[in-house]
């Protein structure tokens, strides 16, 4: 997988410290960097969140380490505040900031592009093509990060982090080992003031100039043939998509190609050699239309009478991932090739859609369920946040009024509370993002006297990304037990004084204390606490009596779980996904699916 | 010599596995291999599919539409979503057994997945089918469906490597206790 071999890639170059948050597609990059490492010579954090890791990864540069911290895109913004400034003051030891972008998106709120982040920070930022490439080249990050004294961006799509291949691996015996030297006091370096700011400011301009010579030699800048052919077209492209352009020109009287692997600081003068001689250009590219506007400005500057085609010109769409097929097709129309015509095959039946929902056995499906039957008919909003439990927007539940990102749901209900009085507000928001971002909010509502009901979704686990520990988990990456940190302790810390823990499966029970604490007035919580479905051992599937069910269907349309499917028009348990939760035994009016414990 | 296979299914089935034991397989055979997969979101019952890639010369970890080999379909409609990637004589392995969407139970939906299967029947020039529901019934763990699967893969002599090969790799990979169940699964159909 990609983001193994960026962490092996890493562990070989040196690595003595790794922090992140996990996101989707970048997790595995410290998830393998975790288990490389048996004998503890490296630091391994999972951190609250992307802000901390960041600076952690930051503090351990400036004492010499190699660092690396791992985010998803998203992620990045979490963390944009100490990256901007810690452009400025600049690293000693190399530190790499891998962000995984998702063009799609697949999984993920945006399809922001950290290339353009890139740009704005003014830091150098790699583009891995492929599994090898992304191996051998994040030792090169730390080498230009170190040479420069600055952090660099490694951004690698979710076809990298998440393809698979064979590739080639150094020895042990060549990995570098790195000594940090440790931290050296000294102000006029690690403080920044304005006065620093103005100076680091006037180097980082000129750095950039320098470097973008530097980096039009750099062997991964590829300009193919490096002669001139006959053909006066050319495709600049990147990442993944330089895959597709390969294989849509196999074999054919290939045009020009340019392939970027340093966005930024854009290799000028290794565009000028690409773009000599060439009337036209396509830009192919996923995300941003970096490379096209580059080169766009690189004509302009440099008078050249060659036209740059791409997203800005209609000619590439402008969202979503580019494909084999859209790529041959794209190159196909601007080439003036016969377009690939559809193979003749029968059109398919209507397909059934398969969205994603919560997995049969979901402790959050009884969650929604439970504040859903105790706020009937009261004129209630249920603000939602990022994880698994974005899914309980779904039909039946349909229980999340909103989702915007990492712990804004706490404060939306606030928001919308003062708008709203006479609404009942709730956020619901799960164990991990609780201590990622939604504590702040919480001391918000607390302190400026909202009114509203904090739903936590306890399943001790950070489920959506693959299960990995936070500190309401009790260990932590580098393998300790450690004692956990308790949100209702959290909670009663900051003022929130009604703090009930209740085990949603218990549906009766769980109903009547969300009547009862949403009843109260001011700031008050409801930490609902089941572990994750995946991670327990399911119970016996649930039975339907046959003599009992009337066919009512009450079961699938008030729960919508997997585990509960029609058989012949009639309500039957899927015994390959029940997990024998028992939510819906206590659903049925009749009394006829017998809970899962007495199958035992 | 390349070849090309689209895997798909269901989330939860063990596609991913499958792929990835296959991509073992050529690893320590020496074939250069690539693959790509959605993970996230979709695992949680939604559609999943997994392009793997065998041979030289390959750049991409996917292919386009109308260049498989070997489509292994988990599930029937998840087949005929995917059948667009089967090229022109290429081979179809299809499980018959349906899973019902929860949209679909939810509306009252017949689907039974025989019209899916109807479909890969008329269109494929060759096609296995299988009743994965079963099998896993008679080896007697519905977590083995994958091997099940792969099992006939191997059978249809589609993948370069033989049942052995592929039993070496599940063996290193799958724990020991479910090794022996693993076995029977990839042999159901040999």
């Amino acid at each position: 997988m990609g983001n193994a071999a960026i962490a092996r890639g890493a562990i070989a170059a040196g690595l003595n410290l790794i922090s992140g948050y996990p996101g989707t597609p970048s997790t595995e990059v410290l998830e393998t960097s975790a288990k490389c490492n048996k004998n503890g010579s490296m630091y391994v954090e999972w951190s609250v969140n992307e802000k901390a890791a960041l600076e952690l990864a930051a503090g351990a540069a400036y004492c010499g380490a190699r660092t690396m911290v791992t985010m998803k895109q998203v992620g990045l913004n979490v963390a944009s505040d100490p990256l901007m400034s810690l452009a400025y003051i600049g690293v000693k030891g190399g530190m790499v900031i891998l962000v995984a972008d998702d063009p799609g998106p697949i999984s993920s709120q945006t399809e922001q592009d950290t290339r353009t982040f890139a740009a704005y920070s003014k830091l150098p930022c790699f583009d891995p093509s492929s599994v090898q490439e992304a191996y051998d080249m994040i030792g090169e990050a730390f080498g230009l990060s170190e040479k420069y004294g600055t952090p660099v961006l490694f951004r690698p799509t979710t076809r990298v982090c998440h393809g698979y291949a064979s590739i080639d691996v150094k020895d042990e015996s060549e990995y570098k080992k790195v000594q940090p030297e440790g931290f050296v006091r000294d102000p006029s370096k690690w403080v920044i003031f304005p006065r620093l700011s103005y100076n680091a400011h006037m180097k980082i301009e000129a750095r950039n100039v320098t470097l973008s010579d530097e980096l039009s030699e750099y062997s991964r800048n590829l300009v193919i043939p490096e002669t001139a052919s006959d053909c006066r077209k050319g495709i600049a492209t990147h990442g993944i998509s330089y895959t597709y352009v390969t294989e849509a020109l196999a074999g054919k009287p290939a045009p020009r190609v340019m392939k970027v692997t340093t966005p930024f600081p854009f290799p000028e003068k290794a565009a000028l050699k690409f773009l000599d001689g060439l009337d036209e250009v396509l830009c192919i590219e996923e995300l941003d239309p970096v490379i096209e506007r580059e080169l766009t400005y690189i004509c302009g500057k440099h008078h050249l009478p060659v036209r740059i085609r791409g997203k800005l010109t209609h000619d590439v769409k402008n969202a979503g991932e580019n494909t084999c097929a859209s790529v041959a097709e794209n190159i196909a129309s601007f080439m003036g090739w016969e377009k690939l015509g559809k193979a003749d095959i029968e059109e398919a039946p209507a397909l059934p859609v398969r969205p994603p929902v919560l997995c049969a056995g979901c402790p959050h499906r009884a969650s929604f369920f439970a504040v859903k039957e105790a706020m009937k008919g009261k004129k209630s909003v249920f603000c939602g946040d990022i994880g698994c439990y974005t899914l309980g927007n779904a039909m039946p539940l349909d229980m999340v009024d909103t989702c915007l990102c990492m712990g804004a749901g706490v404060n939306i209900t606030q928001g919308i509370g003062h708008i709203e009085p006479d609404t009942n507000c709730f956020a619901f928001v799960g164990d991990s993002t609780f201590f990622a971002s939604a504590i702040t909010g919480a001391v918000n509502a607390v302190y400026n006297q909202a009114d509203m009901t904090l739903v936590i979704l306890d399943n001790s686990t950070t489920a959506m990304t693959g299960h990995q520990p936070h500190p309401g988990t009790g260990h932590t990456m580098m393998g300790e037990i450690v004692e956990k940190i308790d949100i209702t302790a959290v909670l009663h810390g900051i003022g929130v004084k009604t703090v009930e823990t209740v085990n949603p499966l218990d549906l009766k029970n769980a109903v009547e204390t969300v009547k009862r604490v949403a009843a109260e007035k001011g700031v008050k919580a409801i930490i609902f606490k089941s572990p994750c479905a995946v991670i327990i051992k399911p119970e016996k599937p649930a039975v339907i009596d046959p003599d009992k069910c009337t066919n009512c269907k009450r079961c699938i349309k008030s729960l919508g779980c997997p585990g509960i499917v029609l058989k012949d028009g009639r309500a039957a348990i899927e015994n390959s996904l029940c997990t024998g939760c028992g939510l819906c035994s206590q659903v049925c009016p009749f009394g006829a699916i017998s809970p899962a414990k007495e199958g035992k | 010599m390349q070849t090309n296979i689209m895997i798909c299914g269901v989330g939860g089935q063990g596609i991913v596995l499958t792929s990835k034991l296959i991509a073992a397989t050529a690893v320590s055979h020496d074939v250069p291999v690539m693959s790509a997969e959605t993970i996230g979101m979709a695992q949680k019952g939604g559609s999943v599919f997994s392009f793997l890639r065998l041979g030289d010369g390959i750049a991409s970890p996917m292919f386009p539409e109308g260049t498989a080999d070997l489509l292994i379909g988990f599930e029937p409609a998840e087949a005929v979503r995917m059948f667009p990637y089967l090229k022109k004589g290429g081979t179809a392995i299809v499980n018959t057994h349906p899973i019902m969407p929860v949209t679909a139970a939810l509306t009252g939906s017949d689907y039974n997945g025989e019209n899916m299967t109807e479909y890969i029947r008329r269109n494929a020039e060759k096609a296995v089918f299988l009743d994965g529901n079963k099998a896993i019934s008679e080896i007697g763990s519905p977590k083995v469906l994958n091997m099940v699967m792969l099992g006939a893969a191997v059978a249809a002599e589609l993948l370069p490597f033989t049942l052995e090969e592929i039993e070496e790799t599940m063996k290193a990979t799958v724990k020991p206790q479910f090794a022996e169940l693993n076995s029977k699964a990839l042999r159901y159909t040999a």
